[in-house]
């Protein structure tokens, strides 16, 4: 998905190389918040880990084949701000060393790749894991948030291409071609970004930054019998079980939400509402004014573009969702985490 | 079997100093586990002083390399002390223990991670605050202690695995250690490419501690060895006698190669 | 797309193109590519004079034709988008050789493809002139953030060990017979995924460890000094100001 020259217009172009240049800045902060003077080596290696996995390629159908993002994976590995770094470096070297992207259309390819993939998997991934906790859990959320990157990422690049794209296709046939194959790659990517954090939990939990709260504390035993119990491990403690009973509210909410906006809203009836009501019998419809997105497919909760309802409100529930989310657990953030980095330097001084 | 550290015979010029002098190196009671909770380390006792030459032997998955990364404090003891020519190695005194303790990783690889050689055996003064003619002198004289200095400024990567090795032990020198600690410095070396560096730490005047399984090498470098076994030091001796006991060799599964016998 | 990359683009030279400081013909290329995606399509003689001017630099750096043609192929899945696009897009159509191909569509396929194209060959030549670890101190100068290129720094010397890692994996894994051809063998490539992970995480410990065991403190020393006389940038700069020459010399002509 390395996007050339030439493909968006400049406006398209410099607002998205101003959103990814903001975003690389909050995160080079943010990564070293997490890391320390570990970020050089340990993001240049798991971007070096990105870019080589980038290169395998999965089968997704009989013949076809889609190959890694890896921002979800990433993102889960190493925590989100590290992430967006390590992705955009990638794309960095990519364009400058080995020509693959366009020098003018690297503000695109990082906020789709780095910020958009890295955003929607982190923030789905944590939705399902302050709810559910365990291994399984990590697992399948890492299923999960790696499956809709994809398409979000792709769905992100269909709205910029709506915006600026200089090539004049319909946005519906855009929209369902991008969203039906990357729908396919994602759950290529998915499985892959499950499977591989899976393995990793096995045989080094303490690697796995989404998992760092279900790691155990350390316990060391002397010759004489003494027990240490070591400050600062890889970790806290298990939380304790009485956080159950709230757990289950948050997947029951995008569960319900889901039915609503998808299935139910079939069912909503066409007569008009209440101001519309009464501005047709008073007579001033007409006054309104063409909404300036009025002509965009989904306008008229899919009307316009002949998309159905259900799909239109499962967008726009979802979209809700996670920019809501997000917002939220950016600001969230602050207060909460020392970093896994104060953890670990106990282990190891420096 | 734990005997005192006496010195026994060592090689001319460099006849180890007590009592004036500290050693360069004292571990006591030093207790370790892993992150998974595996305990590696139950108590080591061990003393090396200035001018030794002294082996660590002991079987795969002892625990030496664990042991070594203490050394200069990398890894924190859970329980125990460690001092480097006096100085205890404390989050205060880092900075000088790395200076003091020249620490060559198995892997050359781990190791160089500078563009070129010369900016990799530069690293290490200039984190130390050495600058201008004399950063240059010491990176110039670390490598032609080890006969790299015609590749300077070539990439790490375009060296053979001998050569990486040698350029990592410049690295080191370059600081100009108390102390030289090798993790399994002949480990993938060739016959030539293992006598150039058995050669090499022959001719430095540092005192050196080198953990290895390769026992020759052992005998041919260092005067003592001490062996590592279930997490605590099991011997400690004159080289040859402990290559020469057979069943002490075998109880902690270290084995002579087919066809050596300690001269 | 993303697959491919091992091989490195830099041809090492003693031209006057290799000689340049880094962070001129930096600052040149990008400026060539903005004036380059900035020229509106329909002025073909503007991008033909931009391909006389890249063949240009491409003599003086004595870089082959072929090299760079080569290196273009990175194009590919982007030239296949571009000629379907006249097919598949919207607006009043025409037919050529019995197509019916959109007016609209022909035009922003031209637009893609010699954009596209032009901005590929420029990149392919500042990679081939300049060195990696050039490059990177080019950066730094041009105020890019440290911690940015010294990430930067460590994934181009790793990168290397870590393919050579996977392609072990690859060749262990295709010695016992397993070759991937469809979504059930998804996992035994994402266990491998998992494998690499960790050895190339924990190489980065290794490496901070050593890096530690040297002195670092959390910031890196900077080990050389690569200044630029202001010759050198205008020697650079002719490349993206015979750009902005040609573009604005067409819009007054027009």
């Amino acid at each position: 998905m390395h996007v050339p020259d030439g493909f968006f217009n400049a406006a398209v172009s410099l607002s998205a190389g101003v959103v990814a240049a903001a975003g690389v800045t909050v995160c080079l902060r943010g990564a070293r918040r997490e890391l320390d003077d570990r970020t050089a080596p340990m993001a240049g290696l798991v971007a070096a880990f990105i870019f080589a996995v980038q290169m395998l390629n999965f089968p997704v159908a009989a013949g076809t084949s889609g190959h890694l993002l890896g921002g979800a994976l990433a993102a889960i590995l190493v925590g989100p701000y590290t992430a967006v770094l390590c992705v955009a470096v990638v794309l960095l070297v990519q364009a400058f060393f080995f020509a693959d992207g366009g020098l003018t259309a690297l503000g695109v390819n990082i906020t789709l790749m780095g910020v958009v993939a890295v955003l929607v998997a982190w923030g789905v991934f944590r939705l399902i894991t302050r709810s559910v906790r365990g291994r399984g859990a990590v697992v399948a959320a890492s299923f999960v948030a790696a499956l809709l990157s994809v398409p979000a990422t792709a769905l992100v690049f269909t709205l910029l291409f709506w915006i600026g794209g200089t090539a004049p296709i319909e946005i519906g046939t855009v929209a369902a071609a991008m969203g039906g194959v990357h729908l396919l790659i994602g759950v290529g990517e998915g499985l892959i970004t499950a499977v591989t954090v899976s393995t990793v939990l096995a045989v080094r939990p303490d690697l796995v930054y989404g998992a760092r709260e279900i790691v155990a504390p350390l316990v060391l035993r002397g010759t004489d019998g003494d027990v240490t119990v070591v400050p600062g491990a890889p970790g806290a403690p298990v939380p304790a079980a009485t956080s159950r009973r709230r757990n289950w509210f948050l997947p029951a909410g995008v569960a319900a939400t889901a039915l609503l906006a998808g299935a139910v809203s079939f069912y909503a009836s066409s007569s008009p509402d209440g101001l519309e009501r009464v501005a047709e019998d008073k007579g001033f419809i007409g006054q309104a004014a063409d909404h300036p997105l009025g002509e965009q497919p989904l306008a008229d909760y899919g009307d316009v573009g002949g998309i159905p309802v259900g799909v239109a409100g499962l967008v726009g529930a979802g979209a809700t969702l996670v920019a809501g989310g997000g917002l939220f657990l950016a600001v969230r953030r602050r207060g909460g985490d020392s970093g896994p980095a104060d953890d670990r330097r106990e282990e190891a001084s420096v | 079997m734990s005997s005192p550290s006496s010195s026994p015979s060592s090689p001319p010029g460099t006849a180890p100093r007590r009592g004036s002098v500290p050693p360069s190196l004292e571990v006591s009671r030093l207790a370790y586990a892993y992150p998974d909770g595996t305990q590696a380390l139950f108590g080591v006792d061990l003393r090396v002083e200035r001018g030794e030459r002294v082996a660590l032997l002991g079987p795969n998955g002892a625990g030496k390399t664990t042991l070594v990364m203490h050394l200069n404090g990398i890894l924190a003891a859970g329980h125990g002390t460690v001092s480097v020519a006096g100085l205890p190695v404390g989050k205060a005194t880092l900075a000088e223990v790395r200076r003091r303790v020249g620490l060559v990783f198995q892997d050359p690889d781990d190791q160089l991670f500078m563009p070129t050689v010369r900016d990799d055996v530069a690293f290490g003064p200039v984190n130390a605050g050495v600058t201008g003619q004399e950063l240059e002198r010491r990176v110039r004289g670390a490598l032609e202690r080890v006969g790299m200095l015609e590749t300077i400024d070539r990439p790490p990567h375009h060296l053979s695995f001998g050569q990486r090795r040698r350029v990592a032990v410049a690295t080191v020198l370059a600081m100009e250690p108390e102390i030289l600690v090798l993790d399994e410095p002949s480990s993938n070396l060739d016959p030539a490419s293992r006598r150039e560096l058995a050669e090499i730490l022959r001719g430095l005047d540092v005192t050196v501690f080198m953990v290895t399984h390769d026992l020759p090498y052992a005998l041919e470098l260092c005067e003592r060895s001490l062996i590592l076994s279930g997490g605590v030091i099991a011997a400690d001796g004159p080289t040859r006698e402990i290559l020469s006991d057979a069943g002490l060799l075998a109880a902690h599964r270290l084995e002579l190669p087919y066809g050596f016998a300690p001269p | 797309m993303g697959a491919g990359h091992a091989s490195r683009l830099f041809r090492p030279g003693d031209t006057l193109v290799h000689r340049l400081p880094p962070q001129c013909k930096l600052v040149a290329v990008a400026g060539f590519a903005l004036v380059v995606v900035a020229t509106p399509r329909e002025w073909f003689w503007a991008f033909g004079l931009y391909a006389v001017l890249l063949a240009v630099v491409a003599a003086l750096a004595r870089v082959p034709a072929g090299f760079v043609l080569r290196r273009m192929v990175v194009e590919v899945p982007f030239v296949a988008f571009a000629l379907a696009v006249p097919f598949i897009g919207s607006g009043e159509r025409t037919t050529f050789m019995g197509l019916s191909l959109s007016v609209a569509g022909l035009w922003a396929a031209w637009n893609i493809l010699a954009k596209a194209t032009l901005g590929v060959a420029a990149s392919v030549l500042l990679a081939a002139t300049t060195e990696p670890r050039l490059m990177l101190l080019g950066a730094q100068r041009l105020r890019l953030p440290p911690l940015l290129v010294q990430i930067a720094m460590f994934m181009l010397r790793y990168l290397d060990v870590i393919l050579d890692e996977m392609r072990r994996m690859r060749v262990a894994r295709e010695s016992r017979g397993f070759t991937a051809r469809d979504v059930r063998h998804i996992p035994v490539i994402a266990r491998s995924a998992g494998a690499l992970f960790i050895r190339s995480y924990e190489r980065g410990e290794r490496v901070h460890l050593a890096m530690l065991s040297r002195g670092y403190t959390g910031t890196m020393p900077v080990i050389q000094d690569v200044s630029a006389a202001s010759r050198q940038w205008l020697a650079a700069g002719m490349l993206p100001g015979a750009a902005l020459a040609v573009l604005l010399g067409s819009w007054g002509f027009t």
